[in-house]
């Protein structure tokens, strides 16, 4: 494979020398010998165990929770609710002023997706704390409760979170995230040939090999000491000190050592609850998260749909290309919001299309709430947009890399969301893979240039 | 509940415990003795992360009950380097890039040293077999593979 230094030689000064030699890893050394200190391998005399007492319905109102057989239970020392915690709703976003505030630590008279949080149990043992959570009594009245991301946006459907009003995500720009471009329907009424696909995509679980969790020690001074895995260690300090209404000062945060995160471990999720334990209870608490709480409770990758309408020409030109995306939150914003709005400014792809529309809807169901996984809001984007790419190469009879060689963004190109088009590097990328693919294409597209003469 | 005693050689030193009975051997080791190298993914055997060798045998310690190791010889991968030169095994991972956020490593370490032990020429398919109950969800597996296939060779070079 060929380096093209030379195509970055103007953008970067450091002559990327370190690129194809192999260099050791850092953190090596102790994962070989064993002595990498993941959260889980701090232990504390006198240590705590947290276990979660989960929702078992989708959608329910809580009528009353009653935790006395539990706080009787042998090895319990306390038992916690919604109103024990000091900011119970939260937002993981609202850092960067993306609210409303839309989810509770434990649930307050409503869970809304099964699994949810709803009283924490804190005893001596693991074991106590699990035979204590199973004699919390929660009485529950079962909502109606909705899973389709279509279907909750149909007038009518179950209210999934009242903090929101409705089940999308209201950006300033409306019901959606909106890409405007040229004229798309101009676009399509010039074009040969109109394709309109729909794509759809499961959630999916990032199942690390070490599962979510944190150990919490008091010190001395007031302050906690967090043990965690988190991926996101200054967001969910942040966070914490909100929901607990503690000054950051208070809380002191050790990580970095993840085992396995994949964009599993950025939502804000064991600490707050593990450090209120902490703090009422004077004592160190570890709350991990069982492999089937990572299973079934970490959030997932988001349910997807997206819908492709495109123009092409015959000559290969894409001239108008229309695109709807539903983002499944499930039922809590977390990072969803911006997952879907990194999908309105990529579903024109890396290619250049003068006439483009995009809608992008984060939407509200019943099911455990999605977040961040690798490239979330584009991975499945990409699927689809590179799926329909060669369905649009097979429709008008093209060589699928030729075709989007055609279609293949430029420096100085300007791009829907009117961003203009800097180090592009696609079409070399292309020749190389061409080359190294061993998937010969026309010498006109082995001349050309991301650069466009006089751009 | 009932503490039972148990007496086991781990590392080659001795230990011996006051232990809860149902107490498994990933939680002794961890919790009462604090050798923290095997790993605790799944605790229902399923994973792999926390196997450990038992008298010769590859076991996963989160299915193991501390109190049936009375008089065992209990090896970790802690107790692997020998006066601080890492094991031909330990040298190979680090030296083939084989790990990646390393929660995987102490796991499979273990299960290629099982392996090596019986059969110090292995094909990659006896690799392959050998490291099947082991998950390394960073999916590092080629470079695992090559690893164990490197320290084979290297073991052999020592031993001719
Ligand atoms: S922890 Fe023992 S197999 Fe997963
Ligand atoms: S290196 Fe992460 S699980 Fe194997």
């Amino acid at each position: 494979m060929e380096l093209r230094k030379d195509y970055f030689a103007d953008v970067r000064k450091d002559g990327l020398n370190e690129i194809g030699q192999p260099r050791p890893r850092l953190d090596s050394p102790g994962h070989v010998t064993g002595k990498t200190a993941y959260f889980a391998d701090r232990n504390f005399p006198g240590m705590l165990h947290l276990k979660m007492v989960r929702s078992p319905h989708h959608h329910a109102r809580i009528r009353s929770i009653d935790t006395s057989e539990a706080e009787k239970h042998p090895g319990v020392v306390r038992v916690l609710t919604a109103k024990d915690v000091p900011h119970n709703i939260y937002t993981i976003l609202i850092l960067i002023q993306v609210g409303p505030e839309d989810e509770t630590v434990l649930a307050d008279g409503k869970v809304r997706w099964k699994g949810e949080a709803v009283v924490a149990v804190l005893a001596e043992t693991e074991r106590a704390a699990q035979e204590a959570a199973a004699k919390v009594k929660v009485d529950y009245e079962v909502l109606p409760a909705v899973f389709d991301m279509e279907e909750a946006l149909k007038p009518g459907a179950p209210l999934v979170n009242e903090y929101h009003g409705q089940n999308y995500y209201l950006y300033d720009s409306g019901e959606c995230r909106k890409v405007r471009f040229g004229d798309v329907e101009a676009g399509f009424a010039q074009a040969d040939h109109i394709l309109e696909q729909s794509y759809q995509s499961s959630p999916i679980e990032h199942a690390p090999t070490e599962t979510t969790g944190c150990v919490v020690a008091p010190e001395g001074n007031d302050r906690f000491t967090c043990y965690t895995n988190t991926q996101a260690m200054f967001f969910t300090l942040d966070n914490a000190s909100i929901i607990l209404q503690m000054p950051g000062s208070k809380l002191h945060f050790v990580g970095g050592t993840v085992g396995g995160g994949f964009g599993g471990k950025v939502d804000v999720i064991v600490e707050p609850i593990a450090i209120l334990g902490a703090k009422l209870t004077g004592r160190p608490v570890s709350f991990v998260y069982s492999r089937e709480e990572e299973m079934q409770i970490s959030s997932p990758r988001a349910a997807e749909k997206v819908v492709i309408k495109d123009g092409v020409m015959k000559d290969g030109r894409i001239v108008a290309r229309k695109v709807t995306g539903y983002t499944d939150a499930g039922a809590y914003s977390r990072h969803s919001p911006y997952g879907a709005q990194k999908g309105a400014a990529h579903y024109p792809g890396p290619y250049t299309i003068p006439n483009v529309w995009i809608d992008t809807y984060c939407v509200y169901t019943n099911r455990t709430p999605s977040s961040a996984m690798r490239g979330f809001g584009v991975t499945i984007g990409d699927f689809a947009l590179e799926v329909q790419m060669d369905k649009l190469a097979r429709l008008i009879g093209m060589d699928p890399l030729e075709f989007r060689f055609i279609n293949a963004y430029r420096d100085g190109d300007m791009k829907a969301h009117r961003q203009p088009t800097e180090g592009a590097a696609l079409i070399e990328c292309m020749q190389e893979a061409s080359r190294a693919a061993n998937w010969p294409v026309a010498e006109k597209y082995m001349a050309m240039s991301s650069y466009r003469k006089g751009a | 509940m009932a503490k039972v005693p148990v007496q086991f050689t781990l590392n080659g030193s001795e230990n011996a415990e006051f232990i809860e009975s149902g107490t498994t051997l990933l939680n002794a080791l961890r919790d009462k003795i604090g050798d923290t190298s095997p790993k605790g993914g799944c605790h229902q055997g399923t994973c792999g992360a926390c196997s450990v060798i038992i008298d010769g045998e590859l076991k996963l310690s989160c299915l193991t009950l501390a109190e049936t190791c009375n008089g065992a010889d209990i090896k970790t991968t802690a107790g692997l380097a020998e006066g601080g030169v890492l094991h031909p095994l330990q040298r190979a991972f680090l030296d083939a890039f084989a790990t990646q956020c390393g929660f995987c490593t102490p796991g499979m370490i273990m299960a290629a040293k099982v392996l090596l032990d019986r059969t110090p020429n292995p094909s990659r398919e006896d690799v392959v077999d050998a490291l099947s109950g082991n998950i390394c969800r960073c999916t590092g597996y080629e470079p695992i593979i090559q690893a164990v296939l490197v320290a084979a060779r290297a073991n052999s070079r020592t031993a001719a």
